[in-house]
């Protein structure tokens, strides 16, 4: 068990150790960062492929030739599951996490720092694992990132159900370890590596969301490990956990009596988790976000981390509104409905306390914020979808229809990846010590911002008129191919949306090296990581130790020499 | 900036909320007793929901232009929140959303429920498998013959397919179709089978949709209301098949549907 | 409204130049030369109950797996009904008596072990003080035992599952014979990195690493262990009462 306190007697010698196989929390938050952003574009492109083929199906495109349908249920599945994996939950928690969560609450460093890297290393190989699906014969596997048995759980339902498969729910599996390791870091550091001062209630919003992540992932992912164990055995063993007695291609399969429906329960008592695991943290950075540049305080930090407690404390109630269509016991239905209506009360304070919190404030328009506020605007509209998707009689018509495609695409995928650039640019003066480019930001901002409505709220009114989902062609049933217009605008939007991309990956790799010199404090925020150099040194905190005297969001207090208090300000902000 | 930005959301929330004002794409005309109610309740979800989204937008677009910094702006208020507005703002949610919840309620009963099958019901069964659906009717004795997944033969299709047993003297009379007719303005029975994989029945006229799952077999009510053809399509995903599992529902008067059945039933002999 | 009351000057980016570190602090990594164990012990402790609770997690959702697994019966066409197929399964119960009281007793061996290793780290201070004897110390070899004691009861578990085979039991026979055995081989995988963890621990006294370390390593190892018999006993009722 080397703690904190053996590591970081000073900085450790070498390019392996200190660059690989770092101990190094801000060093293997760069790994993630890094890992994810990998992770993403590899997602994006696949996501490209497939908007491609669904316009023009037989097309046959460079480097990949012509899509055909399983290959195209493929890049569905391997781009669901690399986007909520390995990034979703990798970007804002093992990234910005890492790095952050030590310096915000005033802590040399993780509580365990070699589990802290095995963590990454373990991450590092699932990533490795499920790319190499793409790679084995018949290709990556068939059954979108739900992986519904008996589809996953039978090999011969489908090319790619074979190893593919089995590589997947490995890769799954590996990657659930790696986040235990992780929740259980990040739990210790909040609860027990806080600076002197540093109460529970004076911690950054951004602390507490990756603290209430950290329990998600702790309680959720032993579950879907345990899932994803049984599924493996059904698949490799002759064992009839998920699978009843099945005909496939007219072959009587050897399982007989499984229930489907017991994964469907085990993976969404994971899966709906995991939606607030992906977007706890955006909400996090964008409530720092939005006071750091409204000059206000937040409004409401109470309510906020109640709020986030709230979220957390339901999400693990609501996993069968994800089975209203699926066989499951209707009158359950009713329940699951009203916890989950239940969570819109939460999600409604928080919406109005970022209003709130912006209201009568000195808004500056830097990067950061664009990306705070677009969050806070892709919150909205991806959140009201929700209340029509919680009721069962209305999931009739819109189960499984593009409709639901486009309310989480809003609200867990491009909001949580709002939250993410707006961490990244807001982030980036401190990780590489340069300033981010002002202009491409903003163009990168408004192009993405105007193409992710364009791209995903189409989606629900495809999904009003029962586009399914899934479909690789929609020329096969009559009244979707009326459609087929509204679906072609939607991949121009795509392709001009994942090419303005490239603006944010340029503005990245230049400014890290090419940019402006960044100060300590470039944007006059008031928590912890804004008092240490820029970049940190290894300790983060160069031999002292910070002690707290405020609350995290100290903005225009009357009477101060600046519009803003540091946490470490000894003067007592006194507020009554 | 701020003028910016007030244009882009607004201007994103106008064109998003004129194409559902305008019913460009909308749900599909209802075919089915229960289209009125779902409807309805979509309507007035719609019509709260879309009060809320104007209102958080266009405030979003607003608060941003109008507090953005300029050099004459007055100093910010500083405040830590308001805990009575917080109060009234969540007790308001609270209501509207658990209220809204429970006024669906009967509509899905009517569906999902198990009541008693009035006698007079029309029975039919529906099966899944890789990449289509086949329909069963009982027949005159109003029972569905055994299956076998020995006999199972997807290849051969019809009665091979879902693998009815001539053995079972209530075999004679299932009669075993890839289209499904149905009698307009009767409560249809319908139990949902699959022999592979998760399939999902959907037929966005009828306002109807179900997943058949191997290994149960789930009951489902509902009441064709106009004669018409509709389409099936397939909502879960089951391979490389799935976008063309289609299928016809077919709602024809109670005349057209005896005189078909009993075409089906001669065809059979 | 609120006051501000400077106590301090402030340089130009707003925040006061920065504090010494207090005299007495928590072992933050900064502390020195002289690092806090009883910070570590705490830190080690509280992972360790995460850890537990993801442990537990993983167990609770295979119980629920099984009650599901049981109780739900699935619709066969032969004879258009719903049928159960939970089958009977022959545990070996003498031989996984013998077992639990095998992994009990290695849960007694380990709280001495535990202590014994608290009481050391104790002492260790004063007995460095030259012209301190504090007499010659013997004491059972707790650690190793508890190893032996966990090793036997693996090799018990093994055992049994041989019987079951013996009977005809494989994991694919039937759903019972299935949870029978993916319920007992998850506990022994768990329980063998509780294993690997004592051997850690007894080698860090080799490794000649500081006796506090040695002691953090056993304590925590400890109650895992402790966890670990207690989950045996709930795996162990699980498929004795719930059959």
């Amino acid at each position: 068990m080397a703690t904190a306190a053996t590591v970081h007697s000073h900085a450790p010698q070498g390019f392996i150790r200190k660059y690989i196989f770092s101990l190094d929390h801000k060093v293997i938050g760069l790994q993630y960062f890094f890992l994810a952003l990998t992770a993403v574009f590899v997602g994006m492109f696949l996501s490209l492929l497939m908007r491609i083929h669904m316009i023009w199906p037989t097309a046959a495109l460079p480097l990949v030739g012509e899509i055909k349908p399983e290959t195209y249920l493929s890049l569905l599945t391997m781009h669901g599951t690399i986007m909520v994996f390995f990034v979703l939950t990798t970007a804002p928690q093992g990234g910005f996490g890492n790095y952050f969560l030590p310096i915000q609450i005033g802590a040399p460093d993780m509580a365990f720092p070699v589990l802290n890297m095995l963590s990454f290393w373990t991450t590092f190989v699932g990533f490795v694992v499920i790319i190499a699906a793409f790679f084995v014969t018949g290709g990556a596997p068939l059954h979108g990132w739900t992986g519904y048995p008996p589809m996953s759980a039978v090999q011969s339902t489908g090319p790619g159900e074979a190893l593919g498969a089995d590589l997947w729910i490995t890769s799954i599996a590996i990657f659930c370890i790696a986040s235990l390791m992780g929740a259980l870091n990040f739990i210790t550091t909040t609860l027990d590596l806080r600076a002197k001062g540093m109460t529970m209630m004076r911690m950054p919003l951004t602390c507490w969301s990756w603290f209430i992540t950290a329990i998600l992932g702790l309680l959720a992912f032993g579950v879907l490990l345990s899932a994803g164990i049984l599924l493996l055995m059904d698949r490799n063993l002759g064992t009839s956990f998920y699978v009843p007695l099945v005909v496939v291609n007219g072959q009587v399969m050897g399982h007989k009596g499984g229930s489907p429906l017991l994964w469907q329960h085990l993976f969404w008592f994971f899966g709906h988790p995991e939606v607030y695991i992906a977007i706890l943290p955006g909400m996090g950075v964008a409530s720092q976000v939005l006071s750091t540049f409204s000059r206000k305080p937040i409004f409401g930090y109470k309510a906020m981390v109640y709020a986030m407690l709230a979220i957390g404390f339901f999400g693990f109630m609501v996993w069968g509104h994800h089975m209203f269509m699926s066989g499951m016991n209707p009158y359950s239905a009713f329940a699951f409905s009203v916890l989950t209506m239940c969570i819109g009360v939460p999600s409604a304070i928080k919406t109005f306390n970022w209003l709130g919190t912006m209201w009568k404030g000195h808004i500056r328009f830097d990067t950061p914020m664009l990306y705070a506020i677009g969050f806070v605007s892709l919150f909205v509209s991806g959140g009201l979808s929700g209340p029509f998707l919680a009721q069962p009689v209305l999931d009739i018509q819109l189960h499984d229809t593009y409709f639901v495609v486009g309310h989480f695409h809003l609200i867990m995928g491009v909001a949580a990846i709002f939250g993410i650039f707006a961490a990244t640019y807001y982030r980036f003066p401190k990780m590489f010590g340069r300033m981010m480019n002002e202009s491409m930001g903003r163009i990168h901002f408004f192009i993405t911002l105007a193409g992710t409505y364009a791209i995903f709220m189409p989606m629900h009114y495809l999904g009003m008129a029962g586009q399914t989902r899934r479909y690789s062609q929609f020329t096969e049933v009559a009244y979707q191919a009326k459609l087929l217009p509204l679906q072609t605008f939607m991949t121009y939007a795509a392709i001009i949306t994942i090419a303005a991309q490239f603006i944010f990956v340029i503005n990245l790799f230049w400014s890290m090296f090419k940019g402006p010199k960044a100060s300590d404090n470039p944007w006059e925020a008031t928590t912890l990581e804004w008092t240490t150099a820029t970049p940190p040194p290894h300790d983060n905190f160069g031999g002292v130790t910070p002690v707290v005297h405020n609350g995290p969001y100290e903005y225009g207090v009357p009477g101060a020499p600046k519009d803003f208090v540091m946490q470490t300000d000894p003067a007592t902000v006194a507020s009554h | 900036m701020g003028l910016a930005l007030l244009v882009l959301i607004w201007l994103i929330t106008l064109i998003s909320t004129y194409f559902f004002v305008a019913k460009t794409w909308w749900l599909p005309a209802g075919a089915s007793a229960a289209a009125g109610w779902i409807d309805g309740q979509f309507t007035l979800t719609f019509i709260i929901m879309g009060i809320v989204f104007l209102a958080a937008q266009l405030g979003l677009g607003y608060i941003v232009w109008r507090y953005r910094e300029t050099p004459s702006s007055p100093p910010v208020t500083y405040s830590h929140g308001n805990t009575k507005l917080e109060i009234v703002w969540t007790t308001l949610t609270t209501i509207l959303f658990i209220g809204l919840n429970l006024m669906g309620s009967t509509t899905w009963a009517s569906q999902r429920f198990d009541r008693e099958t009035p006698a007079d019901a029309v029975k039919v069964e529906a099966t899944g498998m890789q990449f289509a659906w086949y329909f069963r009717y009982p027949g005159a004795d109003g029972t569905y013959a055994k299956t076998s997944a020995k006999l199972m033969d997807p290849s051969a299709g019809g009665e091979a397919a879902v693998g009815l047993d001539p053995n079972d003297p209530s075999a004679k009379d299932d009669v075993v179709t890839g289209t499904m007719y149905l009698p307009v303005n009767r409560e249809i029975d319908l139990s949902l089978r699959s022999v592979d994989v998760i399939h999902d029945l959907f037929v966005p006229s009828l306002r109807f949709k179900q997943d058949a799952v191997p290994g149960l077999n789930i009951h489902m009510r509902f009441q064709p209301t106009a004669i018409g053809e509709y389409e099936i399509a397939c909502a879960e995903l089951c391979g490389l098949g799935h976008y063309k599992m289609h299928g016809m529902v077919h709602v024809v008067s109670q005349e057209d549907f005896d005189k078909w059945l009993a075409a089906r039933e001669a065809e059979k002999q | 409204m609120a006051t501000y009351t400077p106590t301090t000057p402030i340089d130009h980016i707003g925040h006061k130049p920065p504090t010494p570190p207090p005299a007495k602090g928590g072992d933050d990594g900064r502390g020195g030369d002289i690092p806090n164990y009883g910070a570590r012990l705490r830190r080690a402790r509280l992972g360790m109950i995460c850890a537990l609770a993801t442990v537990c997690m993983i167990f609770v959702s295979l119980t629920s797996a099984y009650v599901v697994r049981k109780g739900l019966p699935t619709f066969e066409g032969t004879s258009n009904s719903y049928v159960r197929d939970w089958g009977e399964i022959d545990l070996p119960w003498r031989l996984l008596g013998i077992n639990t009281a095998l992994l009990l007793i290695s849960s007694i061996t380990m709280e001495f072990a535990r202590r014994n290793a608290a009481r050391q780290a104790a002492l260790a201070p004063v007995k460095s003080i030259p012209g301190i004897s504090l007499g010659h110390e013997q004491s059972m070899p707790w650690l190793g035992i508890t190893v032996i004691l966990g090793l036997a009861f693996l090799v018990g578990q093994w055992m049994a599952w041989g019987r079951l085979h013996d009977g005809g039991f494989y994991v694919n026979t039937n759903p019972s014979s299935s949870f029978a055995f993916l319920l007992t081989i998850t506990h022994a995988i768990h329980l063998t990195g509780g294993i690997l963890a004592l051997l850690w621990a007894a080698s860090s006294s080799l490794l000649d690493k500081p006796l506090e370390v040695r002691r953090i390593a056993v304590d925590i190892t400890a109650w895992y262990w402790h966890f670990m018999a207690l989950l045996w006993i709930y795996v162990f009722a699980l498929l004795g009462f719930a059959r």
